[in-house]
């Protein structure tokens, strides 16, 4: 029952997307809101209570275990936790999709209620959104049902994949679909500002702070999937360049150049197509992500839900969304205005360089991840296309944002401010040479790219202390306080993310010995000696727990686990950490193996990582500065609108520019 | 291509009893073995190169490499070795060549298109102030 009645509200939202494109289409052309701009709300108020029940039901399918609806049966069990099954409506492909589709609808709920102040462009972003809906609702209806039933119901679930059934694993998908999804707000008031002929300032002001929540949102997303990568799979790894990978770092990078480009166009009006393009586009590249991984075209270490006829709605829907957008863009382009031009040591010169270097970026991993697939389609012999690509074609343009990222915020706007720019450089400028000579000393036979990642990261973490001391205290007021700090966080926390990626390629020991108890390995100026394996089963999974004390430079005990899940029929290897200010000893255990001397040994793998906090702390600082930002952000535009409020009514008082 | 496949790791795996463990060697050539596995895909496990992947055939490819290097091939001649067996996918750097031409040329084009652009709403304030 319980499944029909979800079956029912997914046909309810769907509907109600198609009339909140409607409603809010005829509500665009009549002044003031109207009886249809009233409709119009209460369709996407109908759309996100219907959408929010059914997965409110859907959760309450896997808690009760109904082996009887499909998607339950694949993605859950009776034995797992209570947790991971409230986690599994979100864990597999339906699920997923519903949750996509809920985040839609409140994303167009959120443009019709807080979205952009002028009426004409608030409803055509909502009736824009809604249609962007419809297309989702359309293919959770009719293609991939989260209450379609199974018969004869199986008795047991499938469990959801193990590797998956982890705390961070709860939370990345929802902040991931925050961001993918999000970026549809921004492609919204794009195609909603093009439509209705509105200049470039006016839009990049109203999808400004869309864009930041949703790329705010998107960097904590992946940031937990890395940072999942790294404890969980058991080797250390962090970031792979795996297509799935690459699905969400393209929309990351086209969001960071578009939250930067916003900023140039709503002051100053440079880039005003540029930043309307980018807006278009990043969203494109959210669903050509969700393509690449629901569609299972590109099989890979993520490659979890695979349906290949699924992939032909997900193409059908990315093509909808963008033969509507760039239509729209290649016809009214024109309309929203020319920049206003600037000289090469402006701001503006900067931010057109950041965005250079991030698109190209994003143009780099797009061609990497998808030229094998074409190759393949093409009939030749099969291509793999991998990290030592990336590293030589993605990195040296991200070395280069990095050499240019401290210096932007010090130049002013329009005019070459070079000199001066210098002058409030001049400390940072003296650290440059400082760290080069430490970063060399520090990582003495380090190779290359880690000694000038590391001299980079210190390099742009002292540029955004320089930035905090020159431009906190100089603003005028709370919000626009809240903004320097914002950027200042975030910009460092790249410096970090940097410091820790310099850290990574630096080639730290990584060790693989078969030991029987009693029996030592060294690592790192630390012994790790293995005191015994014993049983030590969990509620859904078998595990041999190793123990082992270490001595040196750090002491204690790690417990790594090898655990075997019946119900997916799969081993997986839970990590055990030691984490110091200089690193990680990252310790794993695996099978037993016969050894050179004929003696049975339990493989462990012990590896270092030094630093490896700061990547997680400058993923953190890049996520509470975009917030701060975006907090300052709205605290401001609420400011400037009860100015002109009250400026209307005659008492004008001068407002300080952001 | 799984019978081949086996075959394959049937050699392999005769030709390397004497080292079934991943042993090191010595300095110069272990470096040069590691930067190489970095470079060969684990055909087994999509996308993780062999030196970072825990699976046994990894494993068994490993010690392929460093028995080559061992025996003074040079990293090219191990290459060619891995393609032969298990087909260019092994590779995880694409090698230049026509077919692999545009994903070399696609960042510099990208670059160029975007200097170019760039370079274009810049100079529209000269031409404004002139």
């Amino acid at each position: 029952m319980i499944a029909e009645i979800g079956r029912f509200l997914v046909a309810l939202a769907l509907i109600a997307s198609i009339a909140q494109t409607v409603l809010a289409f005829l509500a665009a052309n009549r002044k003031g809101v109207g009886p249809f701009a009233r409709a119009g709300l209460s369709a996407a108020e109908m759309a996100v209570a219907s959408a929010g029940a059914g997965f409110i039901l859907l959760i309450a399918l896997f808690i009760q275990s109904d082996f009887s609806i499909a998607y339950v049966a694949a993605n859950s069990h009776v034995d797992k936790p209570l947790a991971y099954k409230i986690a599994a409506a979100w864990g597999g492909h339906e699920g997923s999709m519903l949750l996509w589709c809920l985040m839609l609808a409140v994303f167009g709920l959120g443009l019709a209620r807080i979205g952009p102040k002028e009426a004409g462009l608030r409803m055509r972003a909502v009736s824009f959104q809604g249609l962007l809906q419809s297309l989702f609702f359309a293919f959770l209806a009719f293609a991939s049902n989260p209450f379609d039933r199974i018969l004869p119901a199986p008795l047991q679930g499938q469990e959801l994949n193990p590797i998956l059934q982890d705390p961070a694993l709860v939370i990345h998908p929802p902040l991931l679909y925050v961001g993918y999804v999000g970026l549809s707000a921004s492609f919204a008031i794009a195609a909603a500002g093009l439509w209705q002929g509105s200049r470039g300032r006016e839009v990049a002001t109203a999808l400004r702070p869309w864009a930041l929540g949703a790329w705010t949102s998107l960097t904590a997303g992946i940031a937990l999937g890395a940072w999942w990568a790294y404890y969980e799979l058991g080797w250390g790894g962090w970031w792979f360049w795996d297509p799935v990978e690459n699905a969400s770092f393209m929309p990351w990078l086209l969001g960071a150049a578009l939250i930067h480009s916003a900023i140039a166009t709503e002051k100053r009006g440079a880039f005003p197509g540029w930043t309307v393009f980018l807006a278009l586009l990043a969203y494109i590249l959210s669903i050509l992500g969700a393509f690449l991984v629901r569609s299972g075209v590109i099989t890979s270490v993520h490659a979890f839900a695979l349906d290949p006829e699924r992939g032909v709605w997900i193409l059908g829907m990315l093509g909808i969304s963008a033969v509507a957008g760039f239509t729209l863009f290649a016809l009214r382009a024109g309309s929203l205005g020319e920049g206003d031009g600037f000289e090469p040591t402006s701001r503006e010169a900067f931010i057109g360089a950041n965005n250079l270097l991030l698109a190209a970026t994003a143009g780099v991993v797009f061609v990497g991840t998808l030229y094998p697939l074409f190759i393949e389609l093409s009939g030749g012999a099969t291509v793999s296309v991998g990290a030592p690509y990336f590293n030589a074609t993605a990195t040296p343009l991200l070395v280069l944002l990095l050499v240019l990222l401290p210096l932007a915020p010090f130049l002013p706007w329009v005019n070459g401010g070079a000199k001066a720019g210098v002058r409030q450089m001049r400390a940072a400028l003296l650290l440059l040479p400082v760290t080069l000579t430490g970063a060399v000393f520090i990582w003495f036979e380090a190779p290359v790219m880690a000694v000038i990642g590391g001299a980079l990261g210190v390099w742009v973490i002292a540029g955004a202390v320089m930035d905090t001391l020159r431009s906190v205290p100089s603003a005028q007021t709370g919000p626009l306080r809240a903004l320097a700090i914002g950027r200042a966080l975030a910009h460092a926390g790249v410096g970090f993310i940097a410091l820790g990626a310099a850290a990574d390629a630096s080639r730290p020991p990584d060790i693989h010995v078969a030991l029987v108890p009693g029996e030592q390995m060294q690592i790192a100026g630390r012994t790790l000696e293995l005191q015994d394996i014993r049983r030590a089963d969990g509620p859904n999974y078998l595990a041999d727990r190793a123990e082992l004390t270490v001595s040196g430079a750090s002491s204690g005990t790690v417990m790594p686990e090898r655990r075997y899940y019946p119900g997916a029929d799969q081993h997986t290897r839970e990590v055990a950490l030691k984490s110091r200010l200089s690193g990680d000893l990252y310790v794993s255990v695996g099978e037993p193996r016969p050894r050179g001397d004929g003696v049975v040994g339990y493989e462990i793998r012990a590896a270092f990582h030094p630093l490896i906090w700061a990547l997680g702390l400058g993923a953190l600082m890049v996520v509470v500065g975009g917030l701060t930002a975006l907090g300052g952000r709205l605290a401001n535009q609420r400011r400037m609108f009860q100015r002109r409020e009250l400026s209307s009514t005659g008492k004008a008082t001068p407002e300080p520019a952001e | 291509m799984i019978a081949r496949l086996a075959v394959i790791l049937a050699l392999i795996l005769a030709s390397s009893s004497a080292m079934a463990e991943d042993v090191m060697l010595p300095g110069e050539q272990e470096a040069e073995a590691q930067a190489l596995m970095r470079e060969i895909r684990c055909m087994v496990c999509s996308g993780e190169s062999i030196l970072d992947s825990g699976a046994p055939m990894a494993r068994d490819m490993r010690v392929f490499v460093r028995e080559q290097i061992a025996e003074g091939a040079d990293a090219e001649g191990v290459r060619q070795a891995l393609v032969e067996r298990f087909g260019h996918e092994v590779l995880l750097r694409p090698p230049m060549e026509g077919r692999t031409a545009p994903l070399w040329i696609a960042p510099v084009a990208f670059v160029l298109l975007g200097g170019v652009l760039l370079f274009t709403a810049m100079r529209r304030t000269s031409r404004k102030k002139s």
